[in-house]
């Protein structure tokens, strides 16, 4: 039964997106304000991130978009005084900052008490020690391990568990700073960084079990005592890949009933032995494929990534029944959504087969190693859901966007590698492995021999080798030539693309053919239940069979194409959008259709659009859905680049395209009819030119000047986008470019130097484009808007400017009749204002600026969409915000040791916060805190600066020193500030003597960084300072207009304070 | 190449695919299990007599089989339905793979059938008697020979399953000194079960089915157990005859299934047939008494109807959550529970063991009761 003296509930948030700590959070936290509101709890929120959806004003009663710190949750607890906390939707953020109120008493003092997981459960389920204590008390098996907390007693922890040995930090997420040591130099090289980011400095040593099976079960558990196992999962790859970097498949494929069975009953003895009295845990076993010896890894006491995956994969949600539970429900009081007859207490069975694939993006940071471990590093993912193995898997390869049509990747598959080059390639475990799998099915390699390299179990491989066969098949006999081989061939799960690829023929002419031989997929429901009881969802998915049951409806309808797995420059923000795409039409009276594989998300929950199809975001799967459904309208603005790109190709197909047309979307992207538009509307852009070759590049350059920006045509997040000051750099650049987009030329831009960037987004209806704001860039022109923090509104922007830049967006926005949304970057330079580029679609900012002036700018995007005027909507004026709003973005570094943390036109950051203040210096305060970076308000400051900023740098560093700050610097720094009146210690250089100024940081002397680089050419010495201050998480400035700010933040909080004021009350 | 196979119901619905296992014709009813693993134990449960079964999740011989995972001798099913029969087994506990298993036990198997559409189907429509067979290019003749097999209703098939004599049961493994003599009725019993009732204490006679009270309670055993099977309860009037006379006994009694379904007709209830019936292991059951809701293995096309409650000897002690139907009643009076649901799971989880604790506490307290 309900819980009645819960009146109020405060949910954390996860923040920002990182590795290892993505959307599934939003999905998850957004499912339990949903559920608790419908019970009447008031429910106040606190999440850093304003991306997400949970952060929209609707759904808490109060928002609090603040830094997850324990400083200012408490402020929050204060004012609202809530009965209880839930802390198990949020992450290993949420649990971490639960657990810190209760040590600092808060909780305690303030009479609120944890739901969900006590504080005990959570401690044994995070503890290495006391979870190990946990397991032998109910007679489970655990690695051998020990858990220290020094380097002496690692190497006597190691003696015991032997090498190679597995190090885990205590309490960090996604496996932050551990790893597998072959060595003893990577040995004590891991333990070093383990203990260093372990909050408790303590790691784990443990006997390795490589090689060995892995599985997880998501289970529930109510205060009843009645235990359910929601979805089993087996791992592709092997014990040693952390389970976020591995292949997933659900359910488990290759475990008889005996040995499910007693790892069920394991998993009942150990939610109930750690103390998880209501909600979901994800527990993680090894087994011995041997031997079949079970082994228990880890257990989560909270909804994770998993258990998004397995709601997905199922239908059973588990956040939102875990957020009943919490307040008291028992499962059998909850009625299964789905079938709308049972109850919730049962467990969910499939009849699908579901495939998980991680999405890598080690092309955005070179020198970093693609070996995966135990440490996450993967930055999305995407699910499929097939009749078979073979077809899930086909269509998640599809569906990654990584240029693979199927089970074949150019460059990989085909690199020519053989032997024991082949065979190292296998047994390494990276985004790369199945694709040199694959090679090793094509030189005829067999399934045992590819089992002992790699240890996938030979079920895996027997279904790729069924694959590779087919293909073979195909090769030598061409496409199939009755309708009957068209339907056995498509059950494999094969694209059009793919099968063109074997023949040598287009995707068209393979679709044409397919389609002359009546062959199209058809649509089954994700029910819960196999079948056994109706759905009332319609939650489907494409496959090859006989029966239909997508029962199409003749309503008015509106297709929504979604984003796609989530990578560095595409994220949560596009799937806000999507759903506020959603939301809008279903207030227009259309139906939605919702297309997404992205598992994390918030749009594939079957509760946001009217219909949900669960299919990669490929031209073949898009049409499908579309000649079954026969939308009214197709959307393709929100869901960033990858609907973007399909723009063309279904306009050209017929599809009906609302919102701006894709040949106004076109002209915005082609260099050529965008420079041409500009001219006619005498608008100033930064000279440019268009490449097709790299001598033509060199001779574009020549003509505009160095620096120039350079990059391939159509790309989002600025992948293979950099700043080029020489001939010979761009040679060695614009051969990469090209390999990064082969179908496009290269862009050369003349590059703005120490220009002000400045990014607006704007609506427009065809008649009117009011402008929804204007972001000022914190950081200089050169570093990608996505990873530069920004500051609404803007405060350095002169008056006249600001003019030009609301005329010049207006001008554009009707110029291209934009019908929805548009986001234009702008540069200052020399008092003139240039248009960098303009978007007519979703941006990265649409949530930032939705939070910011609490009009939902997609919301009302896809209203326009749908027919509306902007006047229709009340909407006649640019907005404007209350209070000051400062974006931070926060970056992956620390998880890809040996990359450089510079920042420059290639966007890296995987998420954002938001800091909000009455002044810019709160703000920007508050926005670092969320990121994870305290400004230091005492301490010392290392000060190492290009001699054109040395000026600058002079003033700040005299405020700091008049603060109280002890000055570092570097000779020629020093020597500067001296004579400036500014004392300064020096500092040598690596290389220069010891201690260096790298010693420093690490011996935790140094609490702040100002260090400029000369261009892009950055010292070495210049990347082992940032990058050991990134990893110490202290505040590295690389630009003068960063270093300005966090001068301002110290400055106000020497003197303000912060307070916490939620979103409802600031637009109140 | 596998030869093309089709699946022919008696209401001419007709689903192709390709043949495996044994090669011949099959017919019996088609009822389909939605358990993800298990279909060693499932092939094997006599209670799937004279059914062919339609396994929902797509991908079926993974892990090969085991002679462990044997539920009785034998093979029982009419035929095997699937989507997806494994090419390759993965297990180190695999003694061979399924297809080749399920030849030498000749059993007709179809793959590549639209399973969900299929199981759809029989949800919509209710279990259908059907046909497995490669003669493809005569469907009519196919319709007619699925309506010429034999109907559920009426039909005795505990009979054709029983054991001919009665034997002593010998656990698998060892097992605790035997505190209790039990007498089970073999109507198709799983060998889990008798291998849970020994490890509880129990030393298992096993009788056949047409044992009468009076012989069985000749024996004098402490307990008497009654078993899951195949077919129609109120067919099998005899052994509706022995339960009412042990019931009368005061023995203690346990019966599972059709056990429980022929339990229910000796206390004067009815049973009625379901529309496509339970099979699968993820059934919620609550239990009435504790309020507890545990996750069950099920496999019964007929249940008992609610009318036996109306006399206050009896009470409902479990109900199935999905669709309000009887799990479980007891005597108020006499030691004497019953459950509709496969405590002994084989294949699926296993909350509800304690039942088999539960069945020797009523002998202990008997016990106690006569010494005292």
């Amino acid at each position: 039964m309900r819980d009645q003296s819960i009146k109020s509930v405060l949910v954390i948030g996860s923040g920002p997106i990182v590795i290892g700590q993505a959307c599934e959070f939003d999905y998850s936290g957004t499912q339990a304000i949903k559920v608790l509101k419908r019970e009447g709890i008031r429910v106040i929120l606190v999440n850093s991130n304003p991306a997400t959806i949970m952060t929209d004003p609707e759904y808490a009663d109060a928002t609090y978009i603040e830094p997850l710190t324990p400083e200012f949750v408490e402020k929050i607890l204060e004012k609202e005084r809530p009965d209880a906390i839930l802390p198990t939707v949020g992450g290993q953020t949420a649990l971490n900052l639960a657990i810190a109120l209760a040590k600092r008493g808060t909780l305690e003092r303030l009479g609120i008490r944890l739901i969900g997981a006590s504080r005990r459960a959570v401690e044994v389920g995070e503890d290495r020690q006391l979870f190990k204590e946990a397991m032998a008390r109910i007679g489970l098996d655990v690695p051998r391990s020990a858990v220290v907390k020094s380097m002496e007693e690692a190497k006597a922890a190691v003696k015991v568990t032997g090498m190679p040995a597995i190090i885990r930090p205590s309490f960090t997420m996604g496996g932050s700073g551990g790893g597998i040591a072959r060595t003893e130099a990577e040995f004590e090289d891991i333990v070093t960084r383990g203990l260093m980011m372990s909050p408790v400095h303590e790691v784990l040593i443990e006997e390795s079990i490589l090689g060995w099976k892995e599985y997880e079960l998501e289970v529930m558990r109510d205060q009843a005592d009645n235990f359910v196992v929601i979805c089993s999962i087996e791992n592709f790859d092997p014990m040693g890949v952390h389970t976020g970097d591995s292949i997933t498949v659900a359910p488990a494929q290759t475990l008889s009933d005996p040995e499910y069975q007693r790892m069920r009953n394991a998993a009942r003895d150990i939610i109930r032995e750690v103390g998880v009295e209501t909600g979901g845990s994800n527990i993680q076993f090894a087994t011995n494929p041997k031997d079949g010896r079970l082994i228990v890894i880890e257990m989560n006491p909270r909804v994770s990534r998993s258990s998004a995956l397995a709601s997905k994969a199922t239908g059973f949600p588990i956040a939102k029944i875990a957020a009943l539970l919490a307040i008291g429900y028992t499962l059998d009081e909850i009625t299964n959504d789905i079938t709308k007859v049972t109850p919730a207490s049962f467990e969910p069975t499939i009849d699908y087969v579901v495939v998980k694939i991680p999405r890598f993006a080690f092309e955005k940071f070179p020198g970093a190693s693609s070996t995966l471990g135990t440490q996450m590093k993967s930055v999305g993912e995407v699910m499929a859901i097939g009749g078979t193995f073979k077809e899930a898997f086909q269509k998640g390869l599809r569906g990654l966007e990584i240029g693979a049509n199927g089970f074949f990747l150019k460059g990989i598959s085909d690199s020519g590698l053989t032997g024991d080059a082949l065979d190292a390639e296998m047994a390494r475990p990276s985004p790369d492995r199945l694709f040199h799998v694959r090679a090793a099915f094509d030189q005829g390699r067999s399934i045992a021999n590819i089992y002992a390299v790699t240890a996938i179990d030979p079920w895996f491989l027997d279904q790729l080798q069924q694959i590779v066969d087919a293909e073979r098949a195909i090769v030598r006999e061409g496409l199939p030539s009755t309708p009957k081989a068209w339907f056995q061939t498509k059950q494999l799960g094969f694209s059009d693309a793919r099968l063109g690829d074997l023949v040598g023929k287009t995707e068209a002419q393979v679709r044409t053919a397919r389609k002359a031989a009546g062959i199209v997929p058809v649509y089954k429901r994700v029910d819960t239940c196999a079948a056994e009881f109706e759905s009332h969802t319609p939650y489907m998915y494409s496959t090859y069979e006989t029966e239909c049951e997508a029962d199409p409806t003749t309503k008015r309808k509106v297709m929504i194409l979604g984003s796609g797995p989530n990578r560095i420059g595409q994220g949560i923000e596009f799937d806000y959008c999507c759903c506020h795409a959603s939301f809008a039409f279903q207030e227009e009276g259309c139906e939605t259709l919702m297309v997404n594989c992205n598992p994390e998300t918030v749009s594939t929950d079957y509760d946001t659009s009217d219909r949900l199809y669960f299919e990669p975001l490929t031209f073949e799967d898009v049409m499908n859905i579309v000649e079954r459904e026969k939308p009214d309208g197709v959307v393709i603005q929100f869901g960033g680049q990858t609907p973007l790109k399909l723009a063309l190709p279904l306009f050209k197909a017929g599809v009906p395209i609302w919102g701006t047309t894709p040949d106004m979307i076109d002209l915005a992207e082609d260099r050529k009819r965008f420079a041409k538009l500009l001219d006619e509307l005498n608008i100033p852009q930064p000279e440019s030119g268009t490449a097709s070759s790299i001598p033509e590049a060199a001779e574009v350059a020549r003509r505009i000047g160095y620096p120039v920006l350079v990059r391939p045509s159509y790309v989002l997040g600025g992948r293979a986008m950099a700043i080029v000051y020489s001939a010979d750099d761009l040679e060695a650049y614009a051969r990469e470019a090209v390999k990064a987009s082969p179908d496009h030329p290269i862009l050369v831009d003349r590059f703005l130097e120490d220009a002000f960037e400045v990014d607006v987004d704007a609506l427009g209806d065809g008649e009117r484009v009011i402008i929804g704001g204007i972001l000022e860039h914190i950081e200089e022109a050169g570093i990608h808007s996505g990873d530069s923090a920004m500051v609404l509104p803007t405060y350095k922007v002169k008056a006249e400017h600001i003019t030009t830049i609301r005329d010049y967006t207006r001008r554009l926005g009707l110029a291209l009749n934009v019908r929805g949304l548009m986001n234009v970057q702008y540069a200052i330079k020399d008092d003139k204002v240039y248009v960098i580029e303009v978007n007519p679609r979703a941006s990265r900012t649409t949530p930032f600026i939705s939070k910011a002036t609490g009009v939902p700018m997609a919301k009302v995007a896809a209203k326009i969409a749908a027919g509306r005027t902007l006047e229709q909507l009340g909407l006649i004026a640019d907005l404007e915000v209350r209070r000051v709003f400062v974006k931070e973005s926060v970056l992956p570094f620390v998880k890809f040791q040996g990359s450089d943390i510079l920042l420059g036109p290639e966007m890296k950051s995987t998420g954002e916060v938001m800091g909000i203040a009455r002044g810019v210096g709160v703000a920007f305060a508050k926005a670092q805190a969320a990121a994870g970076t305290s400004i230091p308000t005492t301490g010392s400051v290392f000060i190492s600066v290009h001699d054109r900023d040395k000026a600058e740098v002079l003033e700040m560093a005299r405020f700091l020193h008049l603060s109280g700050f002890k000055i570092l610097a570097t000779s020629g720094t020093a020597a500067f500030l001296e004579k400036g009146g500014v004392p300064a210690q020096r500092v040598d250089k690596v290389g220069e003597g010891k201690p260096d100024c790298v010693d420093l940081i690490r011996g935790g002397q140094i609490q702040l960084v100002i260090n400029t680089p000369l261009g892009r050419k950055s010292f070495v010495d210049d990347g082992a300072i940032r990058k050991q201050a990134t990893q110490q998480g202290i505040l590295a400035l690389t630009t003068l207009t960063a270093a300005a700010a966090t001068v301002d933040a110290v400055r106000a909080l020497r003197t303000e304070g912060f307070e916490v004021e939620s979103l409802q009350e600031i637009l109140a | 190449m596998r030869r093309p196979a089709a699946l022919v119901l008696e209401d001419g619905a007709s689903f192709h695919g390709v043949s495996f296992g044994h090669a011949a014709d099959a017919t019996g009813e088609v009822v389909f299990n939605t358990s993800l693993a298990g279909y060693q134990e499932i092939l094997t449960d006599p209670s799937y007599a004279g059914q062919m079964v339609v396994m929902t999740y797509p991908h079926i011989g993974n892990y090969g089989v085991c002679f462990d995972d044997m539920e009785s001798k034998r093979a029982q099913v009419e035929g095997f339905i699937v989507r997806e029969i494994a090419s390759i087994d993965s297990s180190y506990r695999s003694e061979g793979s399924l297809e080749g298993w399920l030849d030498q036990q000749g059993i007709v198997g179809i793959a590549g059938v639209d399973t969900r559409a299929l199981t759809r189907h029989i949800r919509t429509h209710g279990a259908k008697r059907g046909v497995i067979s490669n003669a493809v290019g005569d469907l009519p003749a196919l319709v007619a020979r699925a309506r010429n097999a034999r109907d559920m209703n009426g039909l005795d098939l505990a009979k054709e399953v029983t054991t001919p004599i009665a034997y002593d049961f010998q656990a698998a493994s060892t097992v605790i000194q035997p505190r209790f003599k039990v007498v089970a009725y073999d109507f198709g019993i799983k060998r889990n079960i008798l291998e849970l009732l020994a490890g509880s204490g129990c030393d298992v006679r096993v009788v056949p089915a047409s044992t009468s009270a009076a012989e069985t309670l000749a024996m004098k055993p402490d307990g008497i157990f009654l078993s899951n099977g195949p077919g129609d309860p109120d067919a099998c009037t005899y052994a509706i005859e022995s339960a009412k006379g042990i019931i009368d006994s005061g023995t203690p009694t346990f019966g599972i299934c059709l056990g429980h379904q022929i339990l229910g007709l000796a206390c004067g209830g009815k049973t009625y047939k379901l529309k496509f019936g339970h099979r699968g292991a993820n059934h919620p059951v609550k239990d009435l008494e504790t309020g507890k809701v545990e996750i069950t293995s099920q496999n019964h096309g007929f249940a008992l109807d609610n009318s036996v409650f109306e006399k206050k000897e009896f009470a409902m002690t479990h109900v199935n959550l999905n669709d309000g139907t009887v799990e479980g009643f007891r005597h108020t009076e006499l030691p004497v529970i019953s459950v509709q649901y496969h405590p002994e799971s084989s294949p699926g989880p296993h909350d509800s063991r304690h039942l088999f604790a539960g069945f020797v506490r009523m002998m202990e307290k008997q016990q106690e009761g006569l010494k005292a």
